[in-house]
């Protein structure tokens, strides 16, 4: 049983349809990623997916959303608020449990940001936010992991082990990403995006970066 | 073919209020009457630079009153107007707060002092209640305005309260306590003025040194008062606030007691107008004296004064804002600016025209000097600080021709804003001068109260709240007509 299915539906905000025709299912277990150029749709296709599947996924947007004025703690517990009582939550804000706070310490370690866990995120670097991000949703329950760019500011060796614990943790992953060779390298299936179509949609074994190139090249039309 | 000539609705506005400021000029009283106004400048100024910390013994408790009050109050206003922030959305709490924002602190004291007498409750609430109507609208606003975009990543089932509590709240919180602050700045003035009606707070010693001459000590008093406000963001320490709060109730002289009979009365039969107490009495003639030998000319005198210190401040802050901004004096210069700016916009406005009262004698012309000194002080302050982010290429002309073709040009439309959003603080102020003995509305409502007649006074109130609603109301049109941005104030 799919965890989504489109059929020949568009996309976009209100009545700008940014990407038309769609075809495609997710399943679970599946490790998703979609590829094309900035401002080829990648965005519109991540929200129109969360949109579907809000109920049962954890998601990481372009801008983050992290709230500046609190701490890394709060920031990734903030991923289970639906789940915990409203008294243990304004408890949380104005001082932590121990046990929550282990329970984020551990996500934290994961993506070796422990140190930060009662940093303020407005004093973290970018790739230190970016991680804070992973954090929420990876602590969030949902079971589908959709991102945007969610690597796109720590270098390559961090970038590796941040997917590798994002497929551990998450059954299903659905992310978008410009880096070729990771995206082949940590899913199994890659959706390309280009002048409002998906043009390419199969599995990444065996693939190579440079079979991705049409998806960049100038179009003639 | 000549090009057309284009009127930009800045001008056009600008013009319309120079005509109307010269209209009122026409008929305002500008006279000195004193016989010799300069000799007494001449005691003032050496009094003011000679001050004497040791010539009274009431300095310390005096600014101790002056703290616990301001402080008391404050606290006060944020808890209620935090209350009320987070039920702005209904229309009966938003006009409810405008109403008592409307009406100054001073008038508030005059209320209250009928009830409790001279206990602490009185400069409590006095400060307390206004407070809570401005600080529930700029709460609003700030939450209004605090950053969404952590909405999306919560997930859908999460409780309404748990988001204002993780989402809404932390952003806002900040700048809540910046707002504080500088609320705490306000009722340290607030509390000082407090002062001229009989609470034992920086006013009240300064208003009998002035009026036996002891300059030294008015300058004393004066210092200290800058020195608190000025080293404010020093002494005010989150950690020390219970303590600062624990103090400031221990030390309040408690003691007055007040009868319950007494409020009773107030209530229910003071404030009755007094042809419905006294059959004996005309409604007509109660009607007639008040609106037309009190309310009318009140009212008229107060928005005259208004528009003269409107236009005059707007004038004065083109003058005061280079003084502190780095595009036209280096390092050095500008500290001398910032000295005078703080001095003038640290010191209220009923303290200045106070003095200046005692220079001149009574006219519009110290109520002017005063409102026009101490607003445009805080707007060039705010805008000698917005000139800091202009970046001029680098051929850029200097001095005169700077100020006005760079300058000016770039800060008119942020400091209309200013103004604009200041009106509304300026004819309150103008009431409330009133109890100087300028003839603004404030004038017979303080005669009101000394005479007892609490049921006109009361309704000479309720008009000046009026007036200031909708004088709120017009500058809300203008500046959304000129599309003017009031973010700049507080920051």
């Amino acid at each position: 049983m799919a965890l989504l299915e489109v059929r020949g539906e568009s996309a976009g905000y209100a009545e700008n349809v940014v990407l038309s025709d769609l075809n495609f299912s997710i399943d679970p277990g599946e490790r998703v990623a979609l590829v094309g150029e900035s401002g080829a749709g990648k965005s519109t296709l991540l929200r129109m997916i969360y949109d579907r599947c809000s109920d049962f996924a954890a998601l990481v947007p372009q801008n983050l959303g992290l709230v500046q004025a609190l701490t890394v703690f709060h920031n990734v517990y903030m991923g289970r608020l639906h789940d915990r009582s409203l008294i243990r939550n304004f408890r949380n804000l104005l001082w932590p449990r121990g046990e929550d706070a282990s329970e984020v310490e551990d996500v934290l370690k994961m993506l070796r940001l422990e140190e930060k866990l009662f940093s303020n995120v407005g004093e973290l670097s970018g790739g230190q936010q970016q991680r804070t991000a992973v954090g929420r949703a990876l602590y969030n329950p949902g079971k589908l992991f959709i991102a945007d760019e969610p690597v796109s500011s720590v270098d390559e060796h961090q970038a590796k082990q941040i997917l590798e614990t994002i497929s551990r943790e998450k059954e299903t992953v659905v992310v978008a990403m410009h880096d070729r060779a990771l995206a082949i390298d940590y899913c199994d299936r890659l959706i390309g995006i280009k002048g409002g179509r998906v043009t390419i949609d199969e599995p990444s074994a065996g693939m190579k970066p440079g079979e991705l190139d049409e998806l960049y090249r100038v179009s003639d039309e | 073919m000549t090009a057309k000539k284009l009127s930009s609705p800045l001008a056009r506005v600008t013009g319309i209020f120079f005509i109307v400021t010269i209209v009122c000029l026409t008929f305002a009283d500008l006279t000195v009457t004193t016989v010799d106004p300069w000799s007494e400048f001449g005691r003032l100024a050496s009094g003011l630079i000679s001050p004497d910390f040791f010539s009274t013994d009431s300095l310390v408790l005096s600014l101790a009153y002056t703290l616990a009050f301001a402080l008391l109050g404050v606290l006060l206003g944020n808890l209620i107007g935090f209350g009320f922030a987070l039920l702005f959305s209904f229309r009966l709490i938003r006009i409810f707060c405008a109403v008592i924002r409307a009406v100054h602190e001073l008038f508030w004291a005059l209320i209250f002092l009928q009830l409790f007498g001279l206990s602490p409750i009185t400069g409590i609430l006095a400060i307390a209640i206004p407070y809570s109507g401005i600080i529930a609208k700029v709460y609003a606003e700030i939450l209004e305005e605090s950053d969404q975009s952590p909405l999306e990543v919560l997930s859908v089932n999460t409780s309404r309260a748990s988001t204002f509590l993780f989402v809404r709240l932390p952003d806002a919180w900040v700048q809540f306590k910046t707002y504080s602050m500088y609320r705490l700045e306000c009722g340290l003035r607030s509390s000082a003025v407090l002062g001229f009606i009989g609470l034992p707070t920086l006013g009240f010693h300064l208003e009998s040194a002035f009026k036996e001459g002891h300059y030294q000590e008015v300058s004393a008093l004066l210092i200290v008062f800058y020195i608190l406000i000025a080293t404010m963001r020093f002494w005010m320490k989150r950690q020390f606030l219970p303590v600062y709060l624990i103090l400031s109730v221990v030390i309040l002289p408690w003691d007055t007691n007040f009868s319950a009979s007494n409020i009773l009365r107030f209530l229910t039969e003071d404030i009755i107008p007094y042809p419905m107490r006294d059959n004996t009495a005309s409604m007509m003639d109660w009607v007639h004296l008040l609106v037309v030998t009190q309310a009318f000319p009140g009212m008229l005198a107060t928005l005259q004064l208004t528009m003269i210190a409107l236009f005059a401040t707007g004038i004065l802050t083109m003058l005061f804002f280079p003084l502190i901004s780095p595009l036209f004096f280096k390092m050095k210069g500008r500290g001398i600016g910032h000295v005078f700016l703080v001095i003038i916009r640290s010191t209220p406005e009923y303290i200045l025209a106070f003095i200046l009262l005692q220079l001149w004698g009574p006219s519009m012309l110290p109520a002017i000097v005063a409102l026009a000194f101490h607003n445009s002080a805080i707007i060039g302050h705010l805008i000698g600080r917005y000139t800091e982010n202009i970046a001029l290429r680098q051929d850029s002309v200097t001095g005169i021709n700077r100020y006005f073709y760079e300058v000016s040009p770039r800060i008119y439309r942020p400091m209309l804003a200013l103004l604009f959003y200041r009106w509304e603080v300026i004819l309150r102020e103008t009431a409330i001068l009133g109890m100087l003995g300028v003839a603004t509305i404030g004038f017979y409502i303080d005669s009101a109260f000394s005479d007892l007649r609490f049921d006109r006074a009361l309704v000479l109130i309720a008009i000046t709240a009026m007036m200031n609603i909708c004088v709120d109301a017009i500058s809300r049109l203008i500046r959304s007509h000129l599309r003017l941005k009031t973010s700049l104030e507080y920051k």
